[in-house]
């Protein structure tokens, strides 16, 4: 059977599940899309191919498969480096079909051509450029397996025009057979017997999950774990859902804008088991004093993470939902003795450090943010998905939207892109058609990619955008209060649009709060009504993100109010 | 921690792109390349990659990790530490006037190599060896005056057990 190349793409692609493709058309690929209109694959067109790209690492959060976007040459291949470099990062498997100028103009500086498998070089987990329509097949289920692999991330493929529109004899791809590349899933099983001996003689255990255990898929296996042996846990941003929030056992989040209980149990723990965790800069402060009294196993399925920031005593390389599996049935064969005596002192200790309430805050005559992301959490009982832009109402969002189940916390955690929440929210959106999806932003954040309010009201995407209105690239304006004598230079956004104004020339509704009595009833609103809605509320100016952990302090420095 | 030279054989598939993908890793990580050669192994689908870097112990074994989790990057093999030969080869253009052609002749047949071009006035020179040998016989054509040198860096394999 011949076949072109925009046929084989989308042979294929129907082949791995693909039902959706975000994306934005262009010369180099508009043969792809004339073929794709002849399938039942579903496009979403957004506004900018950032968008894109965010919109498929939405969707691979929210839904668990791999977000595939694809877009043009030259420009549009380049403006994805963003979303691509974030979902590298936070390890979220998408694929990016770039079109590529026709082979023979490859080189030459050809009209839109660019070289984007150099740039984005560093920031896939692997790219190819397709040189021959017989190769596509393989190459496209070869980008499959690569991206939900092992750890996951990001692949792009960069298709020149004539490989689309060449026809060739269609061959089904075989078994994919890589000699380079075999992920370790199974743990090896003498670690997991000394994790059971730490576990025998810790007093102070924590666990520190992160997105690994989302990621593999190991929520069940981390609750089971932790109960089990009754150990507090907390996670990294990323890791948020992966351990109920309202466990007696969660500590909340750890790092800079972690809660005091858990970066003084950091400090005091003699075992710390970190599970699917990179230990980022934001997370451990200064490295050599972070858990400086404990023994600590690393679990990791990606090798290059083990021993990269932290010295580790029981390195584990391995899935973490396999590795939990193994460790819960050795849990079980072993005699670790009377825990709930064992961790009473501990787990005490802990409550005492809960007591220092770091997370009050006092709701008077100006809205506080916090106090919108808690009635958030309360109107839609913890349920909704979250997407967030970056800085201040990232982190609110992070601390006061309590996460009990992954796949609800949406975030660009490693790079901290700006305008990643609406798109993102967009493809969440698509993922989950019956869940409210809920973007919480800031006024600055919201702007870098408003634009994709547009592609929420064509669709018909009934995406929520809370926007923490304080006037301010509030992160950096507190970063400016706290340590540069409060010089505010070029943090406040003297001109923003009228959100409500600007919902309604997009087609959705705009509601807007400027008084604590009217949070409640515009959330409940914006909530109930059909289709898009931007809330804009109109918070505290100067209010900060605490506690905090100044940049390279130990995480035991925190700045409590 | 004191750093260390250390030696990497790399096996990587044979494709465009590759080494770039190895030269920006370290580039991209602030690791250290002193030397680095590449060549076409016998199976055609397979290059090795000799790279020499320097580093402690946990930069290391970062490297070696950051390596194989390429995905064109089939093996990884430090021979640092174990049985290896390893080869430099380098051509070094000396002057070569009248009164020191005998002398150079003489180094030429000391250090075992070849003379592969002559002119009036100059002797190249082609040396193999390691990088004692190379700075031994610099230290002695260095005097008589050294036109240009064109180096390789390290090549290795390990050593069969006998
Ligand atoms: C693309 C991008 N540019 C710049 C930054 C640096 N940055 C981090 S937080 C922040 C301020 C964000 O302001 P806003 O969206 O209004 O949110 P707030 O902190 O006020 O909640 C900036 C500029 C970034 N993270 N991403």
């Amino acid at each position: 059977m011949e076949l072109s190349g925009a046929q084989i793409l989308m042979k294929m692609l129907m082949e791995e599940g693909v039902d959706t493709i975000f994306g934005f058309p262009g010369g180099a690929v508009i043969d792809i899309y004339d073929e794709m209109a002849r399938t039942d694959i579903k496009h979403i067109l957004v506004r900018h191919e950032q968008g894109a790209v965010h919109a498929a690492d939405g969707y691979a959060r929210a839904s668990g498969r791999v977000g595939v976007c694809l877009v043009t040459s030259g420009p549009g291949a380049t403006n994805t480096v963003t979303g691509i470099a974030s979902a590298y990062m936070d390890s979220i498997p998408i694929v990016v079909i770039t079109g590529q100028v026709p082979s023979h103009l490859i080189g030459n500086d050809a009209f839109q051509e660019v070289d984007i498998v150099g740039i984005t070089r560093p920031c896939v987990k692997h790219n190819y450029l397709v040189q021959n329509t017989n190769d596509l097949a393989r190459i496209i289920k070869e980008a499959f397996y690569i991206a939900r692999s092992g750890r996951p991330g990001p692949v792009l493929i960069d298709i020149p025009k004539d490989v689309v529109n060449t026809k060739v004899v269609f061959k089904e791809p075989g078994e994919i057979k890589l000699k380079s590349y075999n992920p370790t899933y199974s743990p090896n099983m003498k670690q997991l017997y000394k994790i059971i001996d730490l576990l025998k003689t810790a007093r102070r255990p924590m666990i520190f999950a992160g997105g690994g255990v989302i990621l593999s898929g190991a929520y069940k296996e981390l609750a089971d774990f932790a109960r089990k042996a009754q150990i507090p846990v907390t996670t990294s941003l990323m890791g948020l859902g992966a351990f109920p929030a309202t466990d007696p056992l969660w500590l909340g989040m750890i790092g800079m804008h972690g809660t005091y209980r858990s970066n003084m149990s950091t400090a005091a723990c003699d075992l710390m088991i970190a599970i699917g965790v990179r230990f980022d800069d934001r997370v451990t402060g200064k490295t050599d004093i972070f858990a400086s009294q404990a023994k600590i196993v690393h679990i990791d399925i990606d090798p290059t993470s083990i021993r990269k920031n932290i010295p580790v005593s029981t390195p584990v390389v391995g899935d973490c939902k396999i590795t939990l599996e193994h460790l819960n049935k050795l849990m079980a064969e072993a005699d670790l003795g009377n825990l709930k005596e064992k961790r009473s002192g501990w787990l005490h200790q802990i409550k005492g450090w809960k007591s220092a309430g770091s997370l009050n805050y006092n709701q008077k005559d100006i809205i506080k943010p916090q106090y919108v992301i808690e009635k958030l959490y309360e109107l839609t009982r913890g349920e909704a998905v979250i997407t967030t832009e970056v800085g201040q109402n990232q982190m609110w969002a992070a601390q006061y939207y309590h996460f009990d189940k992954p796949g609800h916390f949406i975030t660009s955690g490693g790079l901290g892109v700006m305008g990643f929440g609406l798109p993102a929210a967009i493809g969440a959106q698509v993922a989950c058609p019956d869940k409210i999806v809920v973007d919480i932003a800031g006024d600055g954040s919201i702007q870098m990619n408003i634009q994709e309010m547009a592609t929420a009201v064509q669709y018909c995407l009934p995406v929520k955008i809370v926007i923490l209105n304080n006037g301010y690239l509030g992160m950096v304006r507190q970063w400016q209060e706290l340590f540069y004598d409060k010089r505010y230079s070029c943090t406040c956004m003297e001109h923003a649009p009228d959100f409500v104004k600007l919902a309604e020339a997009y087609g959705a509704k705009g509601l807007r709060a400027s008084k604590p009595e009217e949070v409640e009833e515009v959330l409940s609103k914006g909530l109930s009504t059909d289709g898009p809605v931007i809330m804009d509320f109109r918070v505290e100016r100067e209010e900060c993100v605490y506690p905090m952990v100044p940049a390279g302090a130990p995480i035991t420095e925190m700045l409590l109010v | 921690m004191t750093e260390e030279k250390h030696i990497l054989s790399i096996l990587v598939d044979n494709q465009p792109g590759v080494l770039s993908r190895i030269s920006g890793l370290f580039s991209g990580r602030g690791f250290n390349i002193e030397s680095l050669c590449v060549a076409e192994t016998i199976d055609p689908n397979i290059s090795r990659l000799t790279i020499v870097t320097k580093g402690n112990m946990p930069v290391v074994e970062q490297i070696k990790k950051q390596l194989n989790k390429l995905i064109n990057v089939i093996k990884v093999h430090e021979l640092t530490g174990s049985k290896y030969v390893h080869r430099e080869m380098a051509l070094i253009k000396v002057n070569a006037k009248q009164e020191n052609r005998a002398e150079i002749l003489r180094i030429v047949d000391i250090f075992r190599c070849k003379v592969v071009d002559v002119g009036l006035d100059h002797y190249t020179i082609e040396v193999t060896g390691d990088e004692g040998k190379m700075e031994a016989i610099l230290t002695l054509l260095r005097p008589i005056g050294i036109k240009e040198i064109a180096k390789t860096g390290t090549i290795a394999l390990f050593r069969e057990p006998k």
